[in-house]
């Protein structure tokens, strides 16, 4: 086990260094766009003066050189402060904070759903691989797929909140509700619908897919067969011995495409003006809002790095040839 | 019968008449009913709510309820009494005394004084970008808690105006005045105290702003319980919100699909003469250091080429109406007796013929880059126009490049750094003039780096000389004689080729709603006669 605790030193040490690295290429970056924040201003007020300018640009620090601002921002960062939005004149992190819940809400209900239900089709596919089913989950993998997802998003919302209006066609809660009443829980959840379905639909086709593949691979193993001579009911064949071992591979995709399911939710977000990081960072970005865009990114560094680290141990308790294998 | 019975009857009768009589004007429909929630589709993400210091409709609606002012506009531009109850203008324009109203008081319960009138309007002075509307305060004296006296370095008719809502706002000195930064103040955003018909009761950023009735509002009114903004960030759930009734009302929508579509309804009125003061006016600007366009000519070509018509009624479907100068039809000073340049292609082709810009072996006599402002709500007015350019001046022998920025920081960037030949552009005319027109034609607003300046680099000391004079002619009469001057010579000059005013529109649903307000300022004016049919 202190091979494991080496292991997971080494790891952090360069996720730490992979991260700095992010948050100065990313501060270039920004600074490289042509425009900044004092634009973002000016436009909204519809007019400027030369003096106001001055007056922002002292305040945001952007009168300094650029390495000195560089230089300002990372020994911030190394302190834990994220500093305050250009647009908003609210700590970074609390803006974070207040976007982050309704993305996790949006995302890992969506990824859940997908990951439950994709799986399971995939299952029953693979147990009659030429079957109906299994044709039907193969096609609906390449529309769902190939579907861009706010064009998705858009045809639910005429679909569902015009044409047969069951849902609302916008936010996350009616206004005047406050969180604690059963009625608010109630009333996100009617909310919640549309942007979920449309989230997940993407991937459910694919992990119904890999799943189907997945599950197929592994009952054509020597074991599996070995399984089955032995007389055990193809229940237990399937899914006491066959879906462990398929798991492996969509445990993998899954961990490492949470990350990614961040940027989908962010043409979710926007679709059903779901207020979420995707958006703020979407806002931000057009904005020049450097703060925010850097804390941002610099969270979601971390949260990548996080979910790798969480989906290696989850190997640890799946894989017991991996388990065994770090003992030597 | 016998006489005390006849008076009894009769008695009995008026009697009857009298209840019949009130109730029948209790049904009057045309009566205000007090109560609802006025829900309106916002896409707007105000920074803070402080319209004193703060400008952009996205903070002046919210502002404009929260916070009172001393004057407000009527639809006729004419200046009515709210927080001053009279006022008068001394002979030489000098000095402007206001008489407050006794016995208003801010939502924590303070009185108003003449200290926070004082406070508010030095505020506005010294931190407002839009530095004309209060550059020639020099100072507020306080000769009583309920006057105000306001003297100034030079005759200001611009001042009424400024003094409106949404240009500026009565603030409390006594939360404002703690030496804090005005324009980052916590209570910009939060337990936010001003004296408007409507209080802050909940914000929550990109999802929606809820303020409820002030009911020490010194004003009658306001009708509704509450209004709530509420953010609908895409298109199609914002007409599915109005057809569906789950929201009341629409503002400052001018995208001609949606309107369309939204007037096919019948529970839907489309509406937009209240929004004339805003005065967005979409143009072509040139840039008058670049080879070609620094001749009159070809810009005068280029205007016989560009059809007025076409843009209004295809492009726009008819919501928009044509512009022909700077300044914007249905203003106190606006005229139409300016050279229109209607489409005369053979005109446009014989100009540049004789100025000798010849054609090359492909028909085109040199080419012009174009920008446009980006941003999705109004794409109609400037991608489309901007790209509309190509085939247009191609008639004429210009071959035209549209450049494309992905944002408003791209597209400013170039454009104040003088880097640009054409570009779309739609500055607003905000009331008069003097705040929103002076600035692009101005010799000495040439500024570098700033935008919405004169960044066309125009320069005619006779416009120079004429805007002086109308920027502080207190006459009416006088003052529109010098600006029909300008607006002659801007015709003439056209260092911008005025296309097209946004039009502006309210939606609202008519079986709920009545009472969308009787301004210039559209809904950046208080909705205290606002009020719900049911």
């Amino acid at each position: 086990m202190a091979n494991f605790s080496i292991i997971v030193v080494k790891r952090l040490t360069n996720a730490a260094a992979l991260i700095l690295a992010v948050v100065i290429l990313n501060f270039l970056l920004i600074h490289i766009a042509p425009g900044d924040i004092v634009d973002t201003i000016a436009g909204e007020m519809g007019g400027i003066s030369p003096e106001l300018i001055a007056k922002i640009r002292a305040d945001y620090g952007l009168d300094k050189p650029l390495y000195e601002q560089l230089a300002l921002y990372v020994l911030k960062i190394l302190q834990g402060d994220l500093g305050y939005s250009f647009f908003y004149d609210e700590p970074v992190v609390d803006l974070i904070w207040n976007a982050l819940p309704q993305t996790l809400l949006l995302v890992i209900t969506a990824l859940s759903l997908a990951l439950v239900i994709g799986t399971i089709c995939g299952v029953i596919a693979a147990r009659r691989p030429n079957g109906a089913f299994s044709h039907f989950i193969t096609v609906l993998a390449l529309v769902g797929f190939s579907a861009p997802v706010f064009w998705t998003g858009i045809m639910f919302l005429i679909a569902f909140a015009s044409f047969i209006p069951l849902f609302p066609p916008a936010g996350m809660v009616d206004p005047g509700l406050e969180p604690g009443s059963l009625d608010y829980y109630l009333n996100v959840l009617h909310h919640m619908v549309l942007p979920v379905v449309t989230l997940a639909l993407i991937y459910l086709a694919f992990y119904s897919r890999l799943s189907r593949a997945s599950m197929l691979d592994v009952l054509g193993s020597d074991y599996i067969r070995t399984a089955r001579a032995k007389g055990l009911s193809d229940r237990v064949v399937v899914y006491k011995h066959a879906l462990r071992n398929a798991l492996i591979p969509i445990v993998t995709i899954a961990g490492l495409q949470f990350a990614q399911i961040l940027s989908g939710a962010v043409l979710v977000e926007a679709v059903f003006t779901w207020p979420g990081l995707g958006t703020l960072a979407l806002e931000a970005i057009l904005r020049r809002d450097g703060p925010t865009i850097l804390g941002i990114l610099f969270f979601s560094s971390i949260v990548v790095v996080i979910f790798n680290l969480l989906t290696d141990l989850t190997y640890n308790l799946i894989d017991p040839r991996i388990r065994i294998g770090s003992k030597e | 019968m016998e006489t005390k019975q006849y008076i009894l009857s009769g008695a009995k009768i008026i009697a009857a008449l009298t209840v019949v009589g009130a109730v029948a004007s209790t049904a009057n429909a045309a009566d205000p009913k007090r109560g609802g929630t006025l829900t309106i589709v916002d896409t707007a993400n105000p920074r803070h709510f402080n319209a004193a210091v703060q400008s952009g409709v996205a903070t002046m609606v919210p502002g404009a309820q929260l916070f009172a002012t001393l004057l407000r506009l009527d639809g006729q531009f004419k200046t009515h009494p709210y927080l001053a109850t009279d006022w008068k203008v001394s002979d030489d324009g000098l000095s402007v005394t206001l008489n407050l109203r006794k016995g208003a008081k801010f939502h924590d319960g303070h009185d108003i004084t003449s200290a926070d009138v004082a406070f508010s309007l030095k505020a506005n002075r010294d931190n407002h970008p839009f530095k004309a509307m209060f550059a020639p305060l020099k100072d507020v004296e306080t000769p009583t808690p309920h006057q105000v006296i306001l003297r100034l370095s030079q005759a200001h008719p611009a001042l009424s105006l400024a003094l409106t809502a949404p240009l500026s706002a009565i603030i409390p000195k006594h939360v404002y005045g703690d030496g804090q930064n005005i324009k980052k103040h916590p209570r910009n955003t939060k337990d936010v105290v001003g004296s408007g018909p409507f209080r802050l009761t909940a914000f929550k950023r990109r999802e929606h702003i809820i303020m409820e009735r002030n009911d020490n509002y010194f004003m009658e009114g306001p009708f509704l319980d509450k209004i709530v903004l509420q953010n609908f960030g895409q298109v199609a759930s914002q007409i599915i919100a109005m057809e569906q009734g789950k929201a009341d009302m629409m503002h400052w929508s001018s995208s001609s699909r949606t309107l369309a579509r939204l007037r096919k309804s019948n529970n839907l009125t489309v509406t937009s003469d209240h929004y004339v003061a805003i005065g967005p006016n979409n143009w072509i600007a040139f840039n008058l250091k670049q080879k070609q366009l620094s001749d009159v000519r070809v810009r005068q070509a280029i205007a016989y080429a560009v059809d007025r018509n076409f843009v209004t009624k295809a492009l726009h479907g008819g919501f928009s109406k044509p512009s022909t100068g700077p300044i914007v039809p249905g203003t106190p000073y606006y005229t139409a007796d300016v050279e229109h340049y209607d489409l005369d292609l053979a005109k446009a082709n014989k100009i540049l013929d004789d100025a000798g810009y010849k054609k090359g072996g492909d028909g085109m006599r040199f080419t012009l880059k174009v920008d446009y402002l980006p941003a999705a709500a109004i794409d109609e007015n400037q991608k489309a126009v901007a790209e509309y350019l190509k085939p247009a001046l191609k008639k004429i022998g210009i071959n035209v490049i549209v450049r494309v920025s992905p944002d408003f920081p791209t597209w400013a960037n170039y454009v104040r750094n003088w880097d640009f030949d054409m570009t779309m552009d739609v500055p607003f005319n905000w009331g008069d003039p003097v705040i929103g027109v002076h600035r692009t034609y101005l010799s000495n607003n040439i500024k570098k780096g700033v935008i919405w300046s004169n960044t066309q680099n125009y320069a005619n000391s006779e416009v120079d000389a004429i805007l002086a004079k109308a920027g502080v002619e207190l006459d009416q009469a006088k003052r529109k004689n010098h600006y029909v001057k300008f607006q002659k010579i801007l015709a003439r000059d056209l260092p911008v080729y005025p296309v097209n005013v946004i039009a502006y529109h309210s939606v609202f649903n008519n079986k709920t709603v009545s009472g969308v307000p009787d301004t210039v300022w559209g809904t950046a004016h208080p909705l205290d006669r606002i009020y719900k049919l049911k």
